[in-house]
């Protein structure tokens, strides 16, 4: 294993700690429980938008905190959900008295840990569990879909809504919609080593690639022989409109993510190669994100996330944000 | 059953756990995404730190330090997990005055009740819940039998052997592996491994004492 640290207890904190000195303009980081917050406190009378996971996928959650996005973010350790007193603390701070609405990525940990706060927690809350990996089925016998990617255009879209004055039921309401109306597919080159481990998740074959993997290096749908990149971006794009359905002339948001170890010139290369998918089958790319947003340690690899869009859900995301990782209109 | 109880079998665990170690971790990083042993080897150190702190405490208030340790040091399911059997556990009814065996074994298995609603998982369903519960149950039976203690212990030990290895041919419905679909078969789940031995380190411990 190589990596920047200097001893797998501290690796944490140590980032943690670079992530609030270089963003003070944006974040406050708060230690033990950890939770990051705004700089500046939420204002009287907005639902507070708290989201968290296990680190590891950087930027989101702590890089999406500020104006127009989250409030709160819990970072777990990596790639462990955080814990309830983490939420519970995040909470005390960030609630205005609008409520809180959790934004939960839907795996097993993190939705017993947000399950738990929820239930420890004294004023008015909500969840949404965001589900949009189209690679794993969905059904009431499984852990179902987990949540990936289109978590970022969640947290985008809902925190827009938030800023405005949106209302706690109106703001899950949003999220549970922009949740459906997304769908994502990733797949890796690579595996990611989980510092405390100190070696790599799965093995995986020079010549080969993990077919819908999820976030943490799990199991996608199989393991396939390495193939072109259009072929790949092909592939992706059919399993996630076989679930989605986007129809000719639909408006959709087109976001590539970089699972943390794919050069931004693979993920622009992958946004043409799903430009030429979609222009033929007359789908509209009315909004576009590039980049690495939801990561998987040094993971070699890459998802794409469509997000349908309507009048609503495009008047969201091109509010103003100032977050560490995303930044527009202000 | 008294605190001490407690924190000398954490210890005794950590002793066990910390010996099969590997075999754990090579269970999880085939079938789940490697970060179970570390879980488990935290909360018992967090557990086995707190000695100072709860060893004059009544039960209840031990249980709960307990608990609220494991929720919040360790973090993933299995703190949520662990930390709803030791909360449970503490709200046993009259626990402050004295837990003998019979006690014992009715908030142990009030709290492999509430750990299987908080994960959705019953038998099954490749989980520690496939030895929990059969263990939890066979428990029950035999203080309802009015079996010999010694008796109840080794078939526990037996029973949550038999659980662990019950595993390895299902599939799994919750949690991480789920999304292995048949991949996952043929693997012993990690947590059933872990908890099998956390089971037959204390039924052992006071089997020998």
């Amino acid at each position: 294993m190589k990596k920047f640290m200097n001893s797998a207890d501290d690796f944490l904190k140590e980032s943690l700690q670079g992530f609030g000195a270089a963003h003070q303009d944006i974040v406050n980081c708060h230690y033990d429980p950890n939770f990051i917050t705004r700089a500046t406190p939420t204002k009287e009378g907005k639902v507070a938008l708290i989201s968290g996971g296990g680190s590891g996928h950087e930027p989101m959650h702590g890089g999406l905190v500020g104006y127009g996005m989250l409030d709160a973010a819990c970072p777990g350790f990596v790639f462990s959900s955080p814990t309830p007193d983490q939420m519970l603390a995040a909470a005390e701070k960030v609630d205005s008295g609008a409520g809180v609405l959790f934004i939960v990525k839907n795996y097993s940990g993190d939705v017993m840990n947000f399950q738990m706060a929820a239930e420890m927690m004294q004023g008015p809350n909500e969840s949404v569990l965001t589900n949009d990996d189209v690679a794993v089925e969905d059904s009431s016998f499984t852990t179902g879909r987990r949540g990936v990617a289109a978590t970022v255009v969640v947290e985008k879209i809902v925190g827009s809504l938030a800023e405005h004055g949106g209302s706690l039921q109106e703001c899950k309401a949003l999220g549970d919609k922009v949740n459906k109306n997304s769908g994502s597919m990733g797949v890796a080159f690579s595996s990611c080593t989980v510092p405390a481990a100190g070696k790599p998740n799965f093995d995986i074959g020079d010549d080969e690639m993990e077919f819908g993997v999820g976030i943490h290096g799990e199991p996608g749908r199989r393991r396939d022989k390495m193939k072109s990149a259009q072929e790949i971006t092909n592939e992706l794009l059919e399993a996630i409109n076989e679930d989605l359905k986007s129809e000719a002339n639909e408006e959709i948001l087109l976001f590539v993510n970089g699972m943390g170890g794919t050069p931004l010139t693979e993920l622009y290369l992958i946004y043409d190669n799903a430009k030429n998918m979609l222009d033929k089958k007359n789908i509209k790319i009315s909004r576009s994100l590039v980049g690495n947003y939801c990561t998987s340690l040094e993971m070699q690899g890459a998802s794409i996330t469509l997000t349908k869009l309507d009048e609503e859900l495009l008047k969201h995301w091109d509010s103003s944000v100032h977050t560490a990782a995303m930044r527009w209109g202000v | 059953m008294s605190v001490n109880f407690l924190i000398h079998r954490a210890k005794e665990i950590q002793a066990v756990i910390d010996a099969n170690a590997g075999e754990i971790e090579k269970l999880d990083q085939e079938i789940g995404d490697g970060d179970h042993i570390f879980n488990v080897q935290r909360g018992i150190k967090l557990v086995i730190e707190l000695e100072a702190v709860i060893k004059d405490m009544p039960m209840s208030k031990a249980l709960n330090q307990i608990a609220m340790k494991v929720l919040s040091g360790i973090g993933g399911s299995s703190g949520a997990l662990f930390g709803t059997l030791f909360m449970t556990m503490a709200k046993g009814n009259d626990i402050d005055n004295g837990v003998d065996f019979k006690k014992a074994i009715e908030i142990f298995a009030d709290g492999v009740e509430a750990v299987k609603q908080r994960g959705k998982a019953d038998v099954g369903e490749k989980t520690m819940m496939d030895v929990l519960i059969p263990v939890s149950n066979c428990l029950k039976k035999g203080v309802e039998d009015n079996k010999d203690v010694k008796e109840i212990l080794k078939e526990a030990i037996e029973v949550a052997e038999k659980g662990m290895f019950s595993t390895k041919d299902l599939l799994a419905t919750k949690g991480r592996a789920s999304f292995l679909g048949e991949r996952a078969k043929g693997h012993i789940d990690p947590g059933a491994r872990s908890s099998q031995l956390m089971i037959k380190t204390v039924c052992e411990s006071v089997l020998n004492s």
